[in-house]
């Protein structure tokens, strides 16, 4: 008896497992197929639909254009959530659960109503559609979660550091950057981290509000509209490689590294 | 403590500000600025409610709704019950050593783009995808099914999706769970059965609820699984906000929509609320 529900339960995983992979093997797999069709029969290796992706102008630079906004919109993201972060943590303000609930608001509104909201403000406003419009939207749905990381690891403990710098003599910016910063190192690589990913990926607020130059995923989304095509099959595969890599980066390089 | 909590001489404000403003700026005035817009007339400008009557007396509006509901609620439930037992397989029978390994991969797909992994789906479900090209193939079926472009293949795309997301938070939930209950179970006479459905389903329930209010969140939201996957034949709400933008460029009936489906999550938050704070507790 027990042996059965053992072997159910293997069987069981092993399908949930072929389900999960399913998409990802198809749409690799036909990514190396010459033929102008993503569908079966495969017919052997090649990599002309890889070649046709990388000579692809549009592509390249909306690809170009994913890492500038992912990386400013990170940067900016993590620096004004870690500065109010250190704010709220270390001083006793006026109102303060009440203002930590606003700049976590955001992470409870879907991404469609956050553009929707920009998008008739930049209306009515005269702002343009544009990379920098995106950018500030993907600050918005970003800063929270920097914020709620890095605020969730600031305990009482490193005040005293801080503190006795601050007796020795360091000015304020000098207790920032060279205590606060490297003591919370880690969430802050955590909060950055995930913002590039979630940058990266966003593509309801880039769709919205960008017109011509715009960012891979709304590129990618451009391609659909020619239905199934290898191309699009070679260009997610690329897309899928490059996050596997930086995942495993960062699980070999922050997860592993357990504070002594 | 009678002391302050801090000797430093930096301004507070200073720090909090920027981040407070930023919120202000492009979140909270957004979403007024769409507040007013669902209240104005597309041509003129003028002030009317018709935006929201019309979501009221226009059926094929409400149809929208309830497809968002129907598929949402459809999603949770099989999303819930699919990786349940696959965490807790992982949790219970995968040797230790192997779990981080066995957990990276169940939730590796999750990190290809979104979009991409919708469309993936399409490539499986398609006529002469891979689906229908097998069961053919051993002669299940004569013609092709319609898979691709129906309510089944949004479902499919979206349990694919939440599985991953649900498999993580319960396994957490899971490894959480002290063994000192099992074991007290276990020396007061419950077989296994009696103590998973007495002791462990009980104490994951509050984690299972978290994560069936996340899944209703993003997948009542989403606009990319329900255009690339189910086509035109059927809208969700979101559907119809983009068509309202896009087609017409009638931001005020687009901006009233989103207000209503905004409505329907805070409604589901305030319902699912009391089970989302037992877990502080």
């Amino acid at each position: 008896m027990r042996a059965i529900i053992r072997f159910a339960a293997w069987v069981y995983a092993i399908a949930i497992y072929g389900f999960i992979f399913l998409p990802v093997v198809v749409l690799v797999l036909f990514s190396l197929q010459a033929t102008s069709f993503p569908i079966p029969p495969f017919t052997g290796p090649s990599l002309r639909w890889y070649q046709a992706v990388l000579t692809d102008a549009r592509l390249t630079s909306a690809l170009v254009n994913s890492l500038l906004v992912a990386v400013l919109s990170s940067l900016a993201s993590v620096t004004l959530g870690f500065l109010s972060a250190w704010g709220f943590a270390r001083f006793v303000l006026p109102g303060s659960a009440l203002l930590r609930g606003l700049i976590t608001l955001p992470l409870t509104v879907s991404y469609l109503i956050i553009g929707m909201g920009l998008l008739v403000l930049f209306n009515w406003a005269g702002v343009p559609k544009s990379l920098l419009a995106a950018g500030i939207g993907h600050v918005v749905i970003n800063l929270p979660l920097c914020f709620a990381i890095i605020y969730s690891q600031m305990g009482d403990h490193q005040i005293n550091i801080e503190r006795a710098a601050r007796d020795l003599g360091a000015a304020e910016w000098k207790v920032l950057l060279m205590i606060t910063v490297p003591v919370m190192a880690p969430a802050i690589f955590a909060g950055f981290f995930l913002s590039m990913t979630f940058s990266w990926d966003e593509f309801v607020i880039s769709f919205l509000l960008t017109r011509f130059e715009t960012t891979l995923p709304v590129e990618i989304w451009n391609l659909l509209r020619s239905g199934l095509n290898p191309k699009t099959n070679a260009v997610g595969s690329l897309v899928f490689a490059v996050s596997i890599v930086l995942v495993v980066f960062f699980e070999l390089t922050l997860l592993r590294r357990k504070p002594a | 403590m009678a002391f302050t909590r801090n000797n430093s001489r930096a301004p507070p404000w200073a720090l909090v500000t920027p981040a407070l403003a930023w919120t202000l700026l492009f979140f909270v005035l957004p979403f007024i600025a769409m507040g007013l817009s669902s209240l104005t007339a597309h041509e003129g400008g003028a002030f009317t409610l018709a935006n929201y009557s019309q979501f009221f007396t226009d059926p094929s509006y409400w149809r929208a709704m309830v497809n968002s509901l129907e598929v949402t609620g459809t999603v949770t439930i099989v999303s819930i019950l699919l990786a349940y037992p696959f965490a807790w397989i992982l949790a219970e029978m995968v040797p230790q050593r192997w779990q981080r390994l066995a957990l990276m991969l169940a939730v590796l797909p999750f990190w290809t783009s979104y979009v991409v992994r919708s469309y993936s789906w399409l490539l499986v479900l398609a006529q002469n995808g891979v689906v229908n090209r097998a069961l053919t193939g051993i002669g299940l079926i004569g013609e092709p099914l319609q898979l691709a472009n129906t309510r089944f293949a949004t479902v499919t795309g979206f349990v694919h999706f939440f599985v991953m997301l649900l498999t993580l938070t319960i396994f957490a939930n899971l490894k959480q769970l002290s063994p000192s209950y099992r074991k007290a179970a276990a020396d007061l006479g419950a077989g296994p059965i009696r103590t998973f459905l007495h002791v462990v389903l009980p104490l994951t329930l509050p984690g299972i609820m978290v994560g069936a209010f996340l899944t209703f969140v993003l997948c009542i939201g989403d606009y990319i699984t329900p255009q690339i996957l189910g086509g035109n034949n059927e809208l969700v709400m979101p559907q119809l906000v983009m068509m309202q933008i896009g087609r017409r460029g009638d931001f005020p009936l687009a901006s009233a929509l989103s207000i209503i489906l905004m409505a329907v999550v805070t409604i589901a938050y305030l319902t699912c609320a009391r089970w989302l704070k037992i877990e502080r507790a």
